[in-house]
Protein backbone atom coordinates (compact mmCIF):
# COMPACT_ATOMS: atom_id res chain seq x y z
CA UNK A 1 0.00 0.00 0.00
CA UNK A 2 2.87 2.38 0.99
CA UNK A 3 3.96 1.77 -2.98
CA UNK A 4 0.95 3.25 -4.16
CA UNK A 5 0.38 5.73 -1.84
CA UNK A 6 4.28 6.96 -3.25
CA UNK A 7 3.49 6.52 -5.98
CA UNK A 8 0.31 8.66 -6.29
CA UNK A 9 2.39 11.49 -4.20
CA UNK A 10 4.98 11.41 -6.97
CA UNK A 11 2.61 11.35 -9.24
CA UNK A 12 0.87 14.69 -8.21
CA UNK A 13 4.51 15.95 -7.87
CA UNK A 14 5.38 15.68 -10.85
CA UNK A 15 1.43 16.53 -12.14
CA UNK A 16 2.60 20.05 -13.91
CA UNK A 17 5.68 18.64 -15.45
CA UNK A 18 3.66 15.85 -17.21
CA UNK A 19 1.13 18.45 -18.50
CA UNK A 20 4.10 20.38 -19.91
CA UNK A 21 5.58 17.32 -21.64
CA UNK A 22 2.03 16.33 -23.41
CA UNK A 23 1.52 20.03 -24.52
CA UNK A 24 4.79 20.11 -25.88
CA UNK A 25 4.92 16.69 -27.45
CA UNK A 26 0.99 17.25 -28.92
CA UNK A 27 2.18 21.16 -30.45
CA UNK A 28 1.04 20.13 -33.84
CA UNK A 29 -2.57 20.05 -32.43
CA UNK A 30 -2.65 23.70 -31.03
CA UNK A 31 -3.09 25.18 -34.58
CA UNK A 32 -6.56 26.30 -35.89
CA UNK A 33 -7.41 27.94 -38.91
CA UNK A 34 -9.88 30.96 -38.57
CA UNK A 35 -10.77 32.69 -41.92
CA UNK A 36 -7.30 31.80 -43.75
CA UNK A 37 -4.71 32.48 -40.72
CA UNK A 38 -3.42 29.94 -38.18
CA UNK A 39 -4.24 30.81 -34.77
CA UNK A 40 -1.08 29.07 -33.17
CA UNK A 41 -1.70 29.09 -29.42
CA UNK A 42 1.31 28.33 -27.46
CA UNK A 43 0.20 26.73 -24.49
CA UNK A 44 3.81 25.90 -23.48
CA UNK A 45 4.24 29.92 -22.89
CA UNK A 46 1.29 29.58 -20.26
CA UNK A 47 2.24 26.52 -18.20
CA UNK A 48 5.62 27.65 -17.73
CA UNK A 49 4.72 31.09 -16.63
CA UNK A 50 1.81 30.00 -14.52
CA UNK A 51 3.57 27.43 -12.53
CA UNK A 52 6.83 29.18 -12.12
CA UNK A 53 5.07 32.27 -11.05
CA UNK A 54 2.75 30.15 -8.37
CA UNK A 55 4.76 27.43 -7.62
CA UNK A 56 8.39 26.96 -8.89
CA UNK A 57 8.84 24.41 -5.94
CA UNK A 58 6.94 21.97 -8.37
CA UNK A 59 8.47 22.90 -11.73
CA UNK A 60 12.05 21.74 -12.35
CA UNK A 61 13.98 23.94 -14.27
CA UNK A 62 15.72 20.79 -15.56
CA UNK A 63 12.18 19.54 -16.83
CA UNK A 64 11.67 22.87 -18.12
CA UNK A 65 15.42 23.37 -20.52
CA UNK A 66 14.47 19.37 -21.39
CA UNK A 67 10.49 19.88 -22.66
CA UNK A 68 12.42 23.33 -24.48
CA UNK A 69 14.75 20.39 -26.72
CA UNK A 70 11.54 18.31 -27.26
CA UNK A 71 10.42 21.15 -28.53
CA UNK A 72 12.94 22.11 -30.67
CA UNK A 73 12.54 18.21 -32.36
CA UNK A 74 9.36 18.64 -32.81
CA UNK A 75 9.81 21.87 -34.75
CA UNK A 76 11.99 21.63 -36.45
CA UNK A 77 13.50 24.36 -34.72
CA UNK A 78 17.52 24.49 -34.13
CA UNK A 79 18.14 22.42 -30.86
CA UNK A 80 18.43 24.72 -28.10
CA UNK A 81 16.18 27.75 -28.99
CA UNK A 82 12.86 27.18 -27.33
CA UNK A 83 14.75 26.00 -23.39
CA UNK A 84 16.21 29.82 -24.06
CA UNK A 85 12.63 30.86 -24.59
CA UNK A 86 11.05 28.88 -21.33
CA UNK A 87 14.20 29.46 -19.31
CA UNK A 88 13.91 33.33 -20.22
CA UNK A 89 10.09 33.01 -18.81
CA UNK A 90 11.67 32.10 -15.62
CA UNK A 91 13.90 34.40 -14.63
CA UNK A 92 10.90 37.16 -15.76
CA UNK A 93 8.87 35.26 -13.38
CA UNK A 94 11.58 34.86 -11.19
CA UNK A 95 11.83 38.68 -11.40
CA UNK A 96 8.38 39.27 -10.39
CA UNK A 97 8.36 36.71 -7.59
CA UNK A 98 11.27 38.27 -6.01
CA UNK A 99 8.98 42.20 -6.23
CA UNK A 100 5.56 41.64 -5.60
CA UNK A 101 3.73 39.82 -2.97
CA UNK A 102 0.38 39.65 -3.62
CA UNK A 103 -0.75 38.40 -7.43
CA UNK A 104 -4.10 38.64 -9.27
CA UNK A 105 -5.15 37.67 -12.45
CA UNK A 106 -4.97 41.46 -14.20
CA UNK A 107 -1.32 41.67 -12.97
CA UNK A 108 -0.43 38.35 -13.79
CA UNK A 109 -2.88 38.58 -17.32
CA UNK A 110 -0.50 42.16 -17.94
CA UNK A 111 2.95 40.85 -17.46
CA UNK A 112 1.94 37.66 -19.29
CA UNK A 113 2.03 39.88 -22.16
CA UNK A 114 5.33 41.56 -21.21
CA UNK A 115 6.94 38.24 -21.16
CA UNK A 116 5.82 36.84 -24.71
CA UNK A 117 6.58 40.16 -26.13
CA UNK A 118 10.21 39.87 -24.72
CA UNK A 119 10.37 36.28 -24.97
CA UNK A 120 8.91 36.58 -28.99
CA UNK A 121 11.64 38.92 -29.91
CA UNK A 122 14.29 36.45 -28.55
CA UNK A 123 13.08 33.89 -30.51
CA UNK A 124 12.39 36.12 -33.71
CA UNK A 125 16.33 37.55 -33.30
CA UNK A 126 17.64 34.04 -33.01
CA UNK A 127 15.73 32.49 -35.86
CA UNK A 128 16.30 35.20 -38.74
CA UNK A 129 19.17 37.42 -37.83
CA UNK A 130 20.89 34.07 -36.56
CA UNK A 131 20.34 31.35 -38.54
CA UNK A 132 18.54 33.18 -41.37
CA UNK A 133 15.18 31.32 -41.11
CA UNK A 134 12.61 33.64 -42.64
CA UNK A 135 9.18 33.32 -40.48
CA UNK A 136 6.30 35.54 -40.97
CA UNK A 137 6.10 38.57 -38.28
CA UNK A 138 2.28 38.75 -38.63
CA UNK A 139 2.15 35.18 -38.00
CA UNK A 140 4.42 35.17 -34.97
CA UNK A 141 2.27 38.28 -33.31
CA UNK A 142 -1.06 37.16 -34.26
CA UNK A 143 0.15 33.89 -32.45
CA UNK A 144 1.66 36.03 -29.36
CA UNK A 145 -1.25 37.58 -29.39
CA UNK A 146 -3.96 34.34 -29.33
CA UNK A 147 -1.63 33.08 -26.69
CA UNK A 148 -2.18 36.06 -24.21
CA UNK A 149 -6.05 35.96 -25.43
CA UNK A 150 -6.41 32.68 -23.90
CA UNK A 151 -4.06 33.27 -20.93
CA UNK A 152 -7.26 33.96 -18.58
CA UNK A 153 -8.96 31.17 -19.52
CA UNK A 154 -6.39 28.45 -19.05
CA UNK A 155 -5.00 29.88 -16.07
CA UNK A 156 -8.49 29.80 -14.51
CA UNK A 157 -7.93 25.53 -15.62
CA UNK A 158 -4.45 25.51 -14.16
CA UNK A 159 -5.39 27.24 -11.04
CA UNK A 160 -8.31 24.27 -10.61
CA UNK A 161 -5.44 21.83 -11.37
CA UNK A 162 -3.53 23.15 -9.10
CA UNK A 163 -5.98 23.11 -6.18
CA UNK A 164 -6.85 19.66 -6.83
CA UNK A 165 -3.29 18.64 -6.55
CA UNK A 166 -2.40 20.79 -3.02
CA UNK A 167 -5.82 19.60 -1.64
CA UNK A 168 -4.61 16.23 -2.27
CA UNK A 169 -0.66 16.65 -1.12
CA UNK A 170 -2.29 18.24 1.95
CA UNK A 171 -4.41 15.07 2.88
CA UNK A 172 -1.61 12.77 2.01
CA UNK A 173 0.46 14.57 4.91
CA UNK A 174 -2.33 14.76 7.37
CA UNK A 175 -2.78 11.26 7.11
CA UNK B 1 13.71 49.32 -7.64
CA UNK B 2 17.40 50.65 -6.20
CA UNK B 3 20.44 49.55 -8.07
CA UNK B 4 21.33 47.04 -4.98
CA UNK B 5 17.89 45.96 -4.87
CA UNK B 6 17.86 45.04 -8.77
CA UNK B 7 21.43 42.90 -8.09
CA UNK B 8 19.71 41.23 -5.21
CA UNK B 9 16.91 40.06 -7.54
CA UNK B 10 19.23 39.20 -10.55
CA UNK B 11 21.49 37.00 -8.10
CA UNK B 12 17.98 35.22 -6.56
CA UNK B 13 16.47 34.49 -10.00
CA UNK B 14 20.14 33.30 -12.03
CA UNK B 15 21.93 32.13 -9.22
CA UNK B 16 19.92 30.42 -6.08
CA UNK B 17 18.65 26.81 -6.92
CA UNK B 18 15.66 27.23 -4.80
CA UNK B 19 13.36 24.35 -3.27
CA UNK B 20 13.89 20.98 -5.18
CA UNK B 21 15.57 22.35 -7.94
CA UNK B 22 18.95 20.71 -8.77
CA UNK B 23 20.27 23.80 -11.48
CA UNK B 24 20.34 27.18 -11.14
CA UNK B 25 18.83 28.85 -14.32
CA UNK B 26 21.90 30.26 -15.66
CA UNK B 27 23.51 26.93 -15.84
CA UNK B 28 20.82 25.85 -17.69
CA UNK B 29 20.73 29.39 -20.09
CA UNK B 30 24.49 28.96 -20.33
CA UNK B 31 24.14 25.07 -21.66
CA UNK B 32 20.89 25.71 -23.85
CA UNK B 33 23.63 28.38 -25.40
CA UNK B 34 26.17 25.65 -26.16
CA UNK B 35 23.81 23.32 -27.94
CA UNK B 36 22.52 25.71 -29.78
CA UNK B 37 26.00 26.87 -31.06
CA UNK B 38 26.26 23.11 -31.78
CA UNK B 39 23.95 23.99 -34.27
CA UNK B 40 27.01 25.00 -36.72
CA UNK B 41 28.08 21.64 -37.05
CA UNK B 42 26.48 19.61 -39.40
CA UNK B 43 28.93 16.30 -39.64
CA UNK B 44 30.44 14.43 -37.20
CA UNK B 45 29.64 12.44 -33.96
CA UNK B 46 28.10 15.84 -32.88
CA UNK B 47 25.89 15.56 -35.96
CA UNK B 48 25.24 11.56 -35.15
CA UNK B 49 23.97 11.92 -31.68
CA UNK B 50 21.82 15.15 -32.29
CA UNK B 51 20.22 12.33 -35.11
CA UNK B 52 19.61 9.43 -32.37
CA UNK B 53 18.28 12.02 -30.37
CA UNK B 54 15.98 13.49 -32.61
CA UNK B 55 15.23 9.70 -33.32
CA UNK B 56 14.37 9.02 -30.04
CA UNK B 57 11.95 11.99 -29.18
CA UNK B 58 10.18 11.67 -32.82
CA UNK B 59 9.35 8.22 -31.72
CA UNK B 60 8.33 9.21 -28.10
CA UNK B 61 6.16 11.97 -29.76
CA UNK B 62 4.08 9.69 -31.65
CA UNK B 63 3.54 7.42 -28.91
CA UNK B 64 2.36 10.23 -26.60
CA UNK B 65 0.72 11.84 -29.50
CA UNK B 66 -1.14 8.74 -30.02
CA UNK B 67 -4.40 9.21 -28.01
CA UNK B 68 -4.86 12.58 -29.31
CA UNK B 69 -4.37 11.45 -32.79
CA UNK B 70 -7.58 8.84 -32.66
CA UNK B 71 -9.54 11.46 -31.28
CA UNK B 72 -8.91 13.31 -34.58
CA UNK B 73 -9.49 10.60 -36.53
CA UNK B 74 -12.78 9.94 -34.95
CA UNK B 75 -13.56 13.58 -35.85
CA UNK B 76 -13.19 12.90 -39.65
CA UNK B 77 -14.71 10.07 -39.94
CA UNK B 78 -17.51 11.16 -37.99
CA UNK B 79 -18.11 14.15 -40.39
CA UNK B 80 -17.39 11.65 -43.24
CA UNK B 81 -19.67 9.28 -41.83
CA UNK B 82 -22.54 12.80 -41.90
CA UNK B 83 -21.41 13.45 -45.55
CA UNK B 84 -21.68 10.39 -46.97
CA UNK B 85 -24.86 10.58 -49.39
CA UNK B 86 -23.62 13.41 -50.89
CA UNK B 87 -19.88 11.99 -51.69
CA UNK B 88 -21.67 8.77 -53.09
CA UNK B 89 -24.11 10.87 -55.55
CA UNK B 90 -20.79 12.71 -56.34
CA UNK B 91 -18.67 9.51 -56.68
CA UNK B 92 -21.66 8.03 -59.00
CA UNK B 93 -20.74 10.79 -61.86
CA UNK B 94 -16.96 10.33 -61.34
CA UNK B 95 -16.78 7.14 -61.53
CA UNK B 96 -18.60 7.34 -65.19
CA UNK B 97 -15.96 10.13 -66.22
CA UNK B 98 -13.36 7.82 -64.61
CA UNK B 99 -14.27 4.78 -66.72
CA UNK B 100 -13.68 6.75 -70.28
CA UNK B 101 -10.83 8.65 -68.72
CA UNK B 102 -9.23 4.93 -67.88
CA UNK B 103 -9.63 3.75 -71.21
CA UNK B 104 -8.42 6.75 -72.70
CA UNK B 105 -5.25 6.84 -70.44
CA UNK B 106 -4.60 3.17 -71.44
CA UNK B 107 -4.42 4.08 -74.60
CA UNK B 108 -2.11 6.52 -74.85
CA UNK B 109 0.26 4.67 -71.86
CA UNK B 110 0.69 2.37 -74.89
CA UNK B 111 1.09 5.03 -77.37
CA UNK B 112 3.66 6.46 -75.03
CA UNK B 113 5.87 3.32 -74.90
CA UNK B 114 5.24 2.86 -78.89
CA UNK B 115 6.85 5.97 -78.89
CA UNK B 116 9.45 5.86 -76.63
CA UNK B 117 11.03 2.46 -78.30
CA UNK B 118 10.84 4.86 -81.55
CA UNK B 119 13.10 7.56 -80.01
CA UNK B 120 15.87 4.65 -78.09
CA UNK B 121 14.58 6.38 -74.96
CA UNK B 122 16.13 5.41 -71.93
CA UNK B 123 14.79 6.12 -67.96
CA UNK B 124 16.96 8.35 -67.06
CA UNK B 125 15.71 7.38 -62.68
CA UNK B 126 15.51 3.75 -61.93
CA UNK B 127 13.42 4.50 -58.89
CA UNK B 128 12.74 2.41 -56.01
CA UNK B 129 9.93 3.79 -52.99
CA UNK B 130 8.94 2.95 -49.79
CA UNK B 131 5.21 3.42 -48.49
CA UNK B 132 5.83 4.75 -45.29
CA UNK B 133 3.87 5.67 -42.01
CA UNK B 134 4.09 9.50 -41.15
CA UNK B 135 4.50 9.78 -37.51
CA UNK B 136 3.97 13.68 -36.78
CA UNK B 137 2.35 16.46 -38.87
CA UNK B 138 3.13 19.79 -38.27
CA UNK B 139 0.45 22.49 -39.51
CA UNK B 140 2.11 26.09 -37.87
CA UNK B 141 2.36 29.45 -39.88
CA UNK B 142 5.96 29.23 -39.83
CA UNK B 143 6.35 24.96 -40.61
CA UNK B 144 4.30 22.36 -42.68
CA UNK B 145 6.04 19.25 -42.90
CA UNK B 146 5.91 15.39 -41.97
CA UNK B 147 7.60 13.32 -39.86
CA UNK B 148 8.05 9.80 -41.42
CA UNK B 149 9.08 6.37 -40.14
CA UNK B 150 11.98 5.73 -42.61
CA UNK B 151 15.31 7.36 -42.49
CA UNK B 152 19.28 7.07 -44.20
CA UNK B 153 19.27 3.58 -42.70
CA UNK B 154 16.80 2.86 -45.39
CA UNK B 155 18.41 4.90 -47.89
CA UNK B 156 16.57 8.33 -47.57
CA UNK B 157 18.48 10.85 -49.03
CA UNK B 158 17.76 14.52 -49.15
CA UNK B 159 15.77 16.10 -51.55
CA UNK B 160 14.05 12.71 -52.21
CA UNK B 161 10.64 13.14 -53.40
CA UNK B 162 7.89 11.86 -52.08
CA UNK B 163 3.94 11.18 -53.15
CA UNK B 164 0.68 10.86 -51.64
CA UNK B 165 -0.94 8.99 -53.91
CA UNK B 166 -0.34 9.53 -57.13
CA UNK B 167 0.63 13.13 -56.17
CA UNK B 168 3.72 15.19 -55.22
CA UNK B 169 3.45 16.71 -51.57
CA UNK B 170 7.33 17.85 -50.56
CA UNK B 171 10.95 16.59 -50.13
CA UNK B 172 12.85 15.25 -47.58
CA UNK B 173 14.49 17.79 -45.88
CA UNK B 174 16.30 16.73 -43.00
CA UNK B 175 17.15 12.47 -42.86
CA UNK B 176 17.86 10.90 -39.17
CA UNK B 177 19.00 7.36 -38.94
CA UNK B 178 15.28 6.08 -38.39
CA UNK B 179 12.89 9.13 -38.78
CA UNK B 180 13.03 12.12 -41.90
CA UNK B 181 11.67 15.63 -42.01
CA UNK B 182 9.35 16.09 -45.24
CA UNK B 183 9.03 19.60 -46.06
CA UNK B 184 5.42 20.09 -47.61
CA UNK B 185 5.60 22.16 -50.82
CA UNK B 186 2.87 24.69 -48.99
CA UNK B 187 5.48 25.35 -47.17
CA UNK B 188 6.82 28.98 -46.56
CA UNK B 189 10.21 27.71 -47.79
CA UNK B 190 9.54 25.23 -50.34
CA UNK B 191 10.37 26.35 -53.87
CA UNK B 192 10.05 23.71 -56.55
CA UNK B 193 11.16 23.69 -60.55
CA UNK B 194 7.56 22.75 -62.39
CA UNK B 195 6.83 22.96 -65.60
CA UNK B 196 2.95 23.84 -66.89
CA UNK B 197 0.94 21.96 -69.59
CA UNK B 198 -0.70 22.41 -72.02
CA UNK B 199 2.17 24.81 -73.44
CA UNK B 200 5.35 23.48 -71.25
CA UNK B 201 6.09 26.68 -69.34
CA UNK B 202 8.86 26.43 -66.77
CA UNK B 203 8.23 28.15 -63.51
CA UNK B 204 8.87 28.13 -59.69
CA UNK B 205 6.44 26.86 -57.12
CA UNK B 206 6.22 28.55 -54.00
CA UNK B 207 4.47 27.50 -50.98
CA UNK B 208 2.57 30.29 -48.78
CA UNK B 209 2.80 28.50 -45.79
CA UNK B 210 -1.18 29.69 -44.67
CA UNK B 211 -3.05 28.56 -47.28
CA UNK B 212 -3.91 25.73 -50.00
CA UNK B 213 -3.24 27.56 -52.90
CA UNK B 214 0.53 27.44 -53.85
CA UNK B 215 2.29 30.75 -55.64
CA UNK B 216 4.20 30.89 -59.04
CA UNK B 217 7.39 32.69 -59.29
CA UNK B 218 9.41 33.44 -62.71
CA UNK B 219 7.23 33.36 -65.25
CA UNK B 220 7.81 34.19 -68.08
CA UNK B 221 5.89 37.23 -69.32
CA UNK B 222 4.84 36.53 -72.84
CA UNK B 223 3.39 33.07 -71.70
CA UNK B 224 -0.06 33.09 -70.55
CA UNK B 225 -1.07 30.57 -68.28
CA UNK B 226 -5.04 29.54 -68.66
CA UNK B 227 -6.87 27.86 -65.42
CA UNK B 228 -7.53 24.76 -65.74
CA UNK B 229 -3.71 23.60 -66.82
CA UNK B 230 -1.58 20.99 -65.12
CA UNK B 231 1.29 21.73 -62.39
CA UNK B 232 3.89 19.15 -62.93
CA UNK B 233 7.46 18.65 -62.02
CA UNK B 234 10.28 20.22 -63.76
CA UNK B 235 12.88 17.52 -62.89
CA UNK B 236 15.34 20.37 -63.32
CA UNK B 237 16.93 20.42 -60.08
CA UNK B 238 18.48 16.73 -60.53
CA UNK B 239 16.73 15.33 -57.47
CA UNK B 240 13.33 15.28 -58.16
CA UNK B 241 11.63 13.04 -60.97
CA UNK B 242 9.92 15.01 -63.73
CA UNK B 243 6.40 14.95 -64.55
CA UNK B 244 4.83 14.12 -61.39
CA UNK B 245 1.57 15.39 -61.15
CA UNK B 246 1.35 18.70 -58.35
CA UNK B 247 -2.06 20.80 -59.17
CA UNK B 248 -3.75 22.48 -61.33
CA UNK B 249 -4.04 25.97 -62.07
CA UNK B 250 -6.58 28.67 -60.67
CA UNK B 251 -6.66 32.25 -61.21
CA UNK B 252 -7.31 33.81 -58.07
CA UNK B 253 -7.72 38.01 -58.51
CA UNK B 254 -6.42 37.07 -62.24
CA UNK B 255 -3.07 35.44 -60.97
CA UNK B 256 -2.29 32.19 -61.58
CA UNK B 257 -2.18 30.20 -58.34
CA UNK B 258 -1.77 26.27 -58.16
CA UNK B 259 -4.85 24.36 -56.28
CA UNK B 260 -2.40 21.47 -54.82
CA UNK B 261 -4.02 17.94 -55.73
CA UNK B 262 -2.94 15.87 -52.82
CA UNK B 263 -4.84 16.82 -49.79
CA UNK B 264 -2.59 17.81 -46.51
CA UNK B 265 -4.93 17.79 -43.90
CA UNK B 266 -5.33 13.92 -44.05
CA UNK B 267 -2.22 12.06 -45.05
CA UNK B 268 -1.29 8.71 -43.40
CA UNK B 269 0.97 6.95 -45.25
CA UNK B 270 3.64 8.26 -48.38
CA UNK B 271 5.71 7.03 -50.90
CA UNK B 272 9.56 7.97 -50.43
CA UNK B 273 11.72 7.80 -53.06
CA UNK B 274 15.04 6.92 -53.26
CA UNK B 275 17.51 5.88 -56.33
CA UNK B 276 19.48 2.34 -56.27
Amino acid sequence: MSIINKTYSTFLAIFPVIILFISVLTNSKHNFTYDENYLSFNISYIIIFFWTLKRPEYFGYGFIFFSGILNDVIQNNPLGISSIEYLSICVLTGFVRTRIILQNLIYDWVFFLISILIVGSINYIILVYIFNIPIVYNSLLLGLFATFLIYPLLAKILSWIDNVVQVRINDKKNK
Amino acid sequence: MGRDDFIISARSVFLNKGNRQKFSLLTLIIISIIILSLEYFKSGPINQIRMITKDVIIKSSYVVSAPFKSISKSYFSLIDHFNMYDEYEKLKIAETKNKNLTLENNFFKEENQRLKKLLDEKNLYKEEFYVTKVLLDQKSPYLRSLLINKGFKHGIKLGAAVRSDSYFIGKVVDSNYLTSRILLISDLNSKIPIVIEPGSVSAILSGTGNNDLGEIEYLPEKKNIEEGGIVYTSGSDGVISSGIPIGKIVLDNNQPKVDYFADFTQINFVKVYYKK
